[in-house]
């Protein structure tokens, strides 16, 4: 299989390539990491006219930590995650996350914000993203505009994102206060497949182990990545395993589940309430002794 | 060990293999690696619909494409789109082969309507997307159930065989039996899907009047007999290569209509042609194999002897039958597999389905019957209460049975299955003593009382390997002394560069290093069979030992003659002779060929220093194996991981002990694939769901577990060297095995397996109810540190497990 | 210059397995089809085309590729090192080769390039792996051959004996 004829772009600036953006629209597909697009590109299953190559603006790949908060550009590989130790400090989901995401030479090649606009339904990124409270920077021509992440995910591969707009940074806050925890669990038919169900969790606890913060999401299930409504009930209260385990089946409970070749919508939802009990329970584990 | 009469050296030895540097250095020469001056490239324009009339194709934007050099269709075909002939024929097959491209009628969603020719690949499916064809889509057969729409119109009822085997009266022997159960089992399409896909290089030399074909394939000769007769050549104008082959195992067995159709182009072009196929193309248009619906009734007594077995099954075999009734026959043939079983009926339909066709794929069949037989001996197990290694033991064949008559006809007709050689109840307790079956077993329980799904299965085999009808080798000595071993084999990965080199060097005195083997190669010998079936190195290295004894006895003959010596009086060094009487006085293997070149009627022998031979097996040799899976399912997931694997095999002589190795390996692989990740399935409509690698899945390095294999030898009385084939063994049980723990692992609260692949709705449908517990999965626990709590227990259940877990790595496959 | 899509030439120089090369290529040219039909190399093997299977990999500025991922134009100005590159030019393998044929790890050889290469990058940033990590390391691999076993002792072997972790990416 071999794409269909296109022109290429390599801008050098943010700026070039939002000028390609305004000038070729909805003709043009911006390149990232590749290891999404040019599948489909190879398949033929999309032929855009004009291809939008980010790899050469420099800045989209920093990575940037400030008053512990963590800023990502966009073309950031998937493998800084697991590399950069500035990530695995003040994010550490993230850094649990990224041995899970696809193979070796994906992540080497894959990137942060290539996977967030891709937003498969399986993908651990968006998920993540949407516990750690992430903000997304989206650039256009006509501006900038910030986006939470919790409201960039509209459903199966779909976006905020306008046709014009690019993803030019991530920011993930700091860790919550006073005692963080993290969790992250997932099940997937092989080793760095798609997840069939995945779950991530970020609580904070306070000095007398009272939950203060709490973030559940559940990925693989339905037509994206979904944020647990049931968490709001953990807030002040001392989280207990069975607690845990009902608020992860009351959250499986939210979700539209669908069903494919792989899992059934049953299955789905059945595992997912199982590796939310899971990921909580290791982010009230991890903030015990934070 | 004793081998050739000069003494057994190198058959044995876990020789290094010669073809490893050029393939680790990249220096493979794979089809899709050949590139010819003025080459051109084709693509295939393939049915998108399972059914349908194909009223008019449309090439005119096509054509007019820049850089297309052509497109064709059915009606430029000519003679070469008569339909390709079918091997072998059978009394009760209603056959139908496809052609090079579909005429009138598309019957499998991707059988190629159209090629487009051009300058470049890029260009050709530019250009490919501009045909037009007018399609009248028609109802299509997607189910085995009688009342489908008729594949092929004068078979209505889409039966393309039904045949009976049978030994004594299994009716009788049903009602006699004290206990009598039944199953109902079902088995999945999956294919052999080698990382390279099928390809075609073909070349229409005008001054030479002759095609040279460098094909991808596992039956060279087969293909430039095909070739030749569609295309109205004579055989000598047709070559066949098969160069690096990027594995077969049976994706590559049969003649394609692109085998015809792309050295039709090249004729027609009178420019080499190039066609690879790509993965999406190999997962529609590869042929498939294993999807079977068995009704099993066993007859048995309360010390579990089986007593009469009766099996009917129907057998998918897609639109057409270019492998006839070999499949079903196989399956049919090797139902009783390793054990003693007097009354056996073994029935079987084969149907005709708007669907790729069905022809073997590594096992061939022969993973059905396990499945079949060895879900009844659990069965059985579990109905009499009685260990299931021991009811095993209590049913096989023994060595004192041997050679084993089964009672039924073999697959091609040719006689009974009949096993020869081999001691099954050695191999098994081998297998249960590598794998410390009691304590095991023990363990298991042990862990199954905590909580965890862990179960141990074991299960046997026999392997149906060296089939006929022949192979052939020529070995010949050059007057420059070089050794060449021609051989009507391929390779495919399987090591005969180094393995039938070995059987030569033994043979001549040599070393393999002194032996090149060049196999595939229709100008090498020619008359060939091709390697599928286990038969490569079992026949091949059969026919290259007759011919290279050929070629030392003629060797030793004119060294005497040229000494002036009598040949008792010879002393070989490697590629010399000398008088052992007067060692300065020498002649080389070169010097002998030089003279051989010239030989006159007084030196008595015909020229050249050579011999072609074939080897022409008088029956099948039969290996035989057994394996112990120890798994463990997740209580939430029901994922599957393999956490030890135990193999035992006899697969006669081993020419390569690591060869073999791999081979096994690389066979409970796939079969692990075939049962816990690979299925192909198909919409209503015949569209193919599981269409590209994201679907499809094969076994990565982190499915498939450490296995240990022992080696046990029983030579056959079959040919030569007392060889046995080996590279499907390791296909063979695996997906019964895999079952008989995974029903172990979920106790007699949880379900039955009697379907394969098993992924994981159908894994989470065997689970015993239970609640679900707090934190799901592994041990579930109340506590904070939960997870060290786990960790614990689990590495001290290990501990106790010992070296043979502790050697294990744990292959996590969620099925 | 044409007046159809996509027909632009781009002239691009990388520096192959340490030699400048040069391509005139369109836009969609696969990095593979470059190594394998313009420069020759075709070592590097294409088993999926859709970046599943890992067949294509090598080494793009030292990172493990999939080069059916990657358009030829995008490696302007880049290292590419393939398999053709890791033995040097004299008869000696490399040690991670060595280790392979000693171990079996390879029956056909189509995959086997690409997973020589990822295991080069790997073992650089990982010497001393467990069996398990570098059975993940080689989840994005498929071999239908081998079963993995002797691949993963090749490697163990090879991450034991220190040499590709010494050699500089």
């Amino acid at each position: 299989m071999r794409p269909a004829p296109f022109e290429y772009f390599a801008p050098r600036t943010v700026e070039d390539a939002l000028d390609l953006l305004a000038r070729h629209g909805g003709d043009a597909k911006l390149l990232a990491g590749g290891q999404s697009l040019v599948p489909m590109m190879n398949m033929r299953l999309v032929r855009p006219a004009v291809v939008v190559d980010l790899n050469r603006v420099a800045a989209l790949g920093d990575v940037r930590e400030e008053a512990g908060r963590l800023r990502l550009g966009a073309l950031v590989r998937q493998h800084a995650l697991e590399l950069d130790g500035r990530i695995a400090a003040t994010a550490p989901l993230l850094a649990e996350a990224a041995p899970l995401i696809g193979h070796l030479q994906t992540r080497a090649r894959g990137t942060v914000g290539g996977s967030l606009v891709h937003a498969d339904p399986a993908a651990e990124l968006p998920a993540c993203m949407i516990a750690l409270d992430a903000v997304f920077h989206l650039r256009s021509r006509r501006g900038q505009r910030a986006c939470a992440a919790r409201d960039f995910f509209r459903g199966l591969l779909a976006t905020a994102l306008a046709p014009d707009e690019l993803l030019a940074e991530i920011e993930v806050p700091g860790a919550p206060v006073p005692r963080p925890g993290h969790g992250f669990a997932e099940v997937a038919r092989r080793h760095g497949d798609f997840a069939l169900a995945g779950a991530c969790a970020v609580l904070a606890l306070d000095a007398a182990g009272v939950c203060r913060h709490a973030r559940l999401v559940i990925f693989g299930v339905g037509d994206g990545p979904h944020l647990a409504r049931a968490t709001a009930g953990l807030v002040g209260e001392r989280p207990s395993a069975a607690r845990l385990a009902e608020v992860g089946r009351a959250t499986a409970g939210e979700i539209d589940a669908r069903g494919d070749l792989h899992a059934t919508a049953e299955y789905r939802r059945r595992v997912a309430a199982g590796l939310a009990a899971r990921a909580l329970g290791s982010a009230a584990t991890r903030a015990e002794v934070a | 060990m004793d081998g050739g009469h000069l003494g057994v050296k190198f058959v044995g030895d876990r020789h290094l293999r010669k073809e490893d540097p050029r393939l680790l250095t990249g220096r493979g020469r794979y089809v899709g690696d050949i590139a010819l001056p003025g080459m051109l490239h084709a693509v295939l324009l393939r049915s998108p619909h399972a059914h349908a009339r194909i009223r008019r194709v449309d090439a005119a934007r096509a054509r007019a494409y820049p850089a297309v050099v052509d497109v064709v269709c059915f009606a430029d075909l000519g003679a070469a789109g008569r339909a390709l002939p079918m091997v072998p024929p059978h009394a009760e097959l209603r056959g139908h082969n496809f052609s090079a491209l579909a005429g009138d009628r598309a019957r499998y969603v991707g059988e190629p309507v159209a090629a487009v020719v051009a300058e470049s690949r890029y260009a050709a499916e530019d250009a490919r997307e501009l045909l037009e064809v007018e399609y009248e889509p028609l109802p299509s057969a997607q189910t085995l159930a009688p009342g489908a729409p008729a594949v092929h119109e004068e078979i209505p009822d889409n039966v393309a065989g039904r045949v009976t085997l049978a030994r004594g009266d299994v009716e009788a022997a049903l009602r006699a039996a004290p206990r009598v159960a039944s199953l109902r089992l079902r088995i999945g399409r999956g294919g052999g899907q080698p990382m390279e896909t099928r390809g075609l290089v073909a070349d229409w030399n005008a001054a030479l009047d002759q095609l040279t074909v460098w094909a991808s394939s596992q039956v060279p000769h087969q293909i430039r007999q095909f070739v030749a007769d569609l295309l109205d050549l004579a055989p000598h104008q047709v070559r066949v290569i098969a160069p690096d082959v990027g594995g077969g195992f049976g994706a590559k067995l049969i003649v394609y209509p692109e085998d015809v159709l792309i050295p039709f182009l090249a004729r027609r072009l009178a420019r080499p042609v190039r066609w690879i196929e790509d993965r999406l193309e190999h997962m529609l248009a590869a042929t498939q194999e294993r999807e079977q619906e068995h009704e099993v009734t066993v007859g048995f007594d309360d010390a579990g002897r089986l007593l009469a077995l009766r099996d009917h099954f129907v057998h998918d075999t897609g639109a057409y039958t270019p492998r006839g009734l070999v499949v079903p026959l196989l399956t049919a043939s090797m139902l009783t597999g390793p054990y003693r079983i007097a009354a056996v009926e073994s029935s079987f339909e084969s149907r005709y389905t708007h669907r790729v066709p069905v022809t073997p794929y590594r096992g061939a069949g022969q993973p059905q019957a396990v499945f079949a037989i060895e879900r009844v001996l659990d069965l059985v197990a579990r109905e009499t209460g009685r260990d299931r290694a021991q009811v095993r033991l209590a049913n096989l064949v023994r060595a004192e049975d041997m050679p084993w008559d089964t009672g039924l006809p073999n697959y091609r007709g040719s006689g009974h299955v009949v096993l020869d050689s081999g001691d099954l109840p050695s191999v098994l307790r081998r297998a249960l003593e590598s794998a410390r079956y009691d304590a095991l077993a023990a363990e298991a329980a042990a862990a199954r009382a905590q909580g965890r799904l862990v179960g141990v299965g074991v299960a046997c085999y026999v392997e149906l390997t060296g089939v006929g009808p022949f192979e052939s080798a020529r070995v010949r000595v050059d007057p420059a002394g070089r050794i060449t071993a021609f051989s009507g084999a391929t390779t495919q990965g399987q090591g005969l560069e180094t393995t039938l080199a070995q059987i030569a060097a033994d043979e001549l005195g040599v070393t393999p290093e002194d032996v090149t083997v060049i196999a595939g190669d229709t100008a090498g010998v020619e008359h060939g069979t091709g390697s599928f079936a286990s038969r490569a190195a079992v026949v091949g290295g059969s026919a290259v030992a007759l011919a290279a004894r050929d070629v030392s006895a003629k060797a030793r003959l004119l060294a005497a003659k040229a000494l002036g010596c009598v040949e008792s009086e010879l002393e070989q060094a490697g590629a010399a002779f000398a008088d052992r009487r007067r060692p300065e006085r020498r002649v080389t293997f070169a010097e002998l060929a030089r003279l051989a070149g010239a030989a006159t009627a007084a030196l008595g022998v015909e020229p050249g220093l050579e011999s072609t031979r074939f080897f022409q097996p008088t029956d099948m040799a039969y290996s035989s194996g057994a394996h112990v899976a120890l798994v463990e399912l997740d209580a939430l997931s029901a994922c599957v991981r393999i956490l030890g694997y135990w193999i035992s095999h006899d697969s006669g002589r081993l020419i390569n002990p690591l060869v073999v190795e791999g081979q096994i390996q690389g066979a409970v692989a796939l079969g692990i694939g075939s049962a816990l990740l690979e299925e192909i399935t198909y919409d209503e409509a015949g569209q193919l769901l599981a269409g590209s690698y994201m679907d499809y899945l094969l076994p990565t390095a982190t499915d498939v577990p450490t296995m240990a294999i022992e080696h046990l030898e029983t030579l056959s009385p079959l040919n030569p060297l007392g060889l046995k084939g080996v590279g499907e063994s390791g296909a063979l049980p695996v997906p019964a095995v895999l079952a008989a723990a995974i029903e172990d692992a979920v106790g007699p609260a949880g379900g039955r397996v009697t379907r394969m692949p098993l992924g994981p709705a159908r894994l989470l449908d065997l689970l015993p109810p239970a609640p679900l517990l707090p934190g799901g999965g592994f041990l579930a626990d109340d506590r904070p540190f939960s997870k060290l709590v786990k960790r614990v227990v689990f590495l001290a259940l290990l501990s106790l497990i010992g070296p043979a877990m502790s050697a294990a790595v744990e292959g996590a496959c969620c099925g | 210059m044409t007046a159809r899509p996509g027909a632009t030439a781009h002239d691009i120089a990388v520096i192959v397995n340490g030699t400048e090369r040069r391509a005139r290529v369109i836009p969609r040219m696969l990095l593979a089809d470059v190594i394998r039909e313009e420069w020759g190399l075709t070592g590097t093997h294409l088993g999926c085309e859709h970046g599943a299977c890992g067949a294509c990999t090598v080494l793009v500025d030292g990172e493990p590729t999939r080069s059916c991922l990657v358009f030829a134009v995008q490696a302007d100005g880049c290292r590419v090192d393939t398999v053709e590159g890791l033995a040097g030019d004299g008869p000696a393998l490399h040690p991670l080769q060595e280790a392979f044929r000693a171990r079996h790890a390879l029956q056909c050889g189509f995959c086997t390039p690409g997973i020589l290469m990822t295991l080069v990058a790997y073992l650089r940033l990982h010497p001393a792996p467990s069996e398990t990590e570098i059975r993940e390391a080689l989840s994005g691999n498929l071999c239908r051959c081998t079963g993995y076993q002797h691949i993963v002792q090749a490697a163990l072997d090879e991450a034991a004996a220190g040499w590709t972790a010494a050699t500089s990416a």
